[in-house]
């Protein structure tokens, strides 16, 4: 029995262990080969993973071909400006739907849950026609303002009313009482007892934007405002297959994601059990 | 004088509980219900971004039925949807069933599944690009070292490129599913399994009489989930194929978007966009139905 218990481990151990390697074997080849020569990625033995001699050179070249600090810098702009308006945004909204009575709130509430059904790809070409309409073409009003008003700003009103509705009431009744107002309530009581749901869906909200691709790339084609993504395929166009250029910019661009997820896995994983439709 | 003070405050508090919703509601309202009306006015026009639009009635939705380009991407997208989600499901299902041991490390092991899920489509994308190389790629060294003779031209190859594609895409969503499914077998009570271990079931009948039926709805929402994924293939053939060769691998997201913003044809990329939004309604609409009437007869 005990035999067979741990043949039992070792077989899972092993089932773990292979699949493991396939799912982390592309990073793995990527970061190795962007330390390795030109001459090893072409002549080598692809099987071979280690870098002899490892060099940075890959990271220098796909720098200077196009201005990647900025790409990066963009993105970074990008993934954090839209999930702090974003959040304030919906966490104003949902304060009103969770406590506040008014006329057709239900009504509403339940016109902005229809958002959450609607393929993205719907609104792309009006919502181009309207910015460009604008004049924000190459702005980055372009590429931050018609990002929040998505299905992820009714998904997060969805998500904080749900949170709101669990934090008991006397919480702010006293408050009310010493004659604080509704939004010194919001901004003094309920925002300071929501920082796990709101470090959840700021962490998905720095995902999808970090990640994101389609809008960015038909609004900007201006590289001092384009953001990581858009830019690794002005790149790919640029330098072919250049490999060795190219698997140190792809490696630039996973890194700093891989760095948040390894710091905050539990609100990534808490992310994906709450999140269902809304939440890419 | 009361009555009017009360009414003011009654003002007052009306202005308040609008000024909390309306810039979610006038934005949403701008980018997201006007987008919508104008996305299907302009699919009833011809229109060029540089000329007005003129009104050419239901003849761009006419013209994609009969565009055989677009009828290529239908028929890809069902072999996409064919060949990625009952394996994704039964990929992510069984992983889960793996991951959700105690056993050492395991951390490790669910956060290494589910990396490549967060990661960015373009970026591993060109990584999965290389590995695919024929001639260069890892893929096919590694073929050839274990004797394979005839080897596959992948992305250059109408037979080997969707295959390609779905094996790459496999990889990068199965995790996020898997984590779906181990957040819905925690939820199963461990009960059951005391129970069916008293009355002797085996290993594999508790698997197939308590986790699989119980773990159903989890399997419903990420077969939703994953068809709608899938049918909105866009950024891998973006980066990966551009729907070559020979449109084997054009997807109608990826069709939209070439129609829209390479050759400026606004109205029939809007028209069929809404092709696709219709489609994915209606499957959307047939799963919820299908599940009412398994439930009414005690499936």
């Amino acid at each position: 029995m005990k035999r067979k218990k741990r043949l039992h481990i070792a077989a899972l151990y092993t089932i773990l262990v292979s699949v493991a390697l396939i799912m982390i074997f592309p990073f793995v080849w990527s970061v190795t080969a962007s330390l390795k020569t030109r001459s090893q990625i072409y002549s080598g033995n692809p099987l071979d993973l280690i870098p002899d001699p490892a060099t940075l050179n890959n990271y220098r070249k796909a720098l200077s071909v196009l201005p990647f600090h900025r790409f990066l810098l963009n993105s970074l702009v990008l993934a954090t400006t839209v999930p702090v308006i974003s959040i304030t945004l919906a966490s104003m909204a949902a304060y009103s739907f969770a406590r506040l009575q008014f006329k057709g709130r239900d009504l509403i509430f339940m016109l902005l849950l229809g958002v959450m059904m609607l393929p993205g790809h719907v609104t792309l070409i009006p919502r181009y026609a309207l910015v460009r309409k604008l004049g924000w073409i190459n702005r980055y009003t372009a590429l931050i303002i018609p990002p929040i008003f998505s299905a992820s700003l009714v998904f997060n009103i969805f998500f904080m009313r749900q949170h709101f509705l669990s934090i008991p009431r006397e919480l702010e009744e006293a408050a009310l009482i010493d004659g604080c107002s509704r939004w010194g309530v919001w901004r003094n009581i309920i925002m300071p007892n929501s920082k796990p749901a709101i470090a959840t869906i700021a962490i998905i909200g720095f995902k999808t934007e970090w990640n994101s691709f389609l809008w960015p790339n038909v609004v900007i084609n201006d590289f001092l405002k384009m953001p990581i993504q858009v830019g690794l395929t002005y790149l790919q166009t640029n330098v072919q297959s250049s490999w060795d250029i190219l698997m140190a910019a792809t490696t630039l661009s996973i890194i700093p994601l891989i760095v948040i997820f390894v710091c905050f896995q539990r609100y990534f994983m808490a992310g994906i059990l709450t999140s269902g439709l809304g939440g890419r | 004088m009361q009555r009017l003070g009360g009414s003011a405050r009654q003002v007052r508090q009306t202005l308040t509980t609008w000024s909390f919703i309306l810039p979610s509601l006038i934005g949403l309202g701008i980018f997201v219900y006007g987008s919508l009306v104008y996305s299907l006015y302009i699919s009833f026009t011809s229109w060029d971004l540089l000329t007005p639009a003129r009104w050419i009635g239901f003849a761009n939705y006419a013209r994609a039925f009969r565009d055989e380009s677009f009828i290529q991407c239908l028929y890809n997208t069902v072999y996409f949807v064919v060949a990625i989600v009952p394996l994704g499901i039964v990929f992510a299902m069984a992983m889960a069933m793996v991951l959700n041991k105690q056993l050492p490390g395991i951390g490790f092991f669910r956060a290494a599944y589910y990396v490549p899920s967060i990661t960015s489509t373009i970026a591993i994308g060109m990584v999965w690009l290389w590995i695919f190389n024929p001639d260069q790629g890892v893929l096919n060294a590694i073929l050839k070292l274990v004797g394979v003779s005839n080897l596959p031209r992948w992305l250059e190859s109408r037979v080997w490129a969707k295959p390609a594609l779905s094996i790459m895409r496999l990889w990068q969503v199965s995790g996020y599913y898997m984590i779906m499914y181990l957040a819905g077998l925690q939820n199963i009570p461990n009960e059951l399994y005391e129970a069916a271990e008293i009355d002797g079931a085996t290993g594999w009948q508790k698997t197939r009489y308590i986790t699989v039926p119980l773990l159903s709805n989890t399997t419903f929402f990420a077969t939703i989930m994953l068809i709608i994924e899938v049918f909105n293939l866009f950024e891998a053939v973006y980066v990966m194929t551009e729907g070559r060769p020979g449109g084997s691998t054009n997807t109608i997201l990826y069709y939209i978007y070439a129609q829209a913003f390479q050759r400026y044809r606004m109205g029939y990329a809007s028209a069929m966009a809404w092709v696709l939004f219709v489609i994915l309604f209606v499957i959307t609409l047939v799963q919820f139905a299908a599940r009412r009437r398994k439930e009414e007869i005690g499936f």
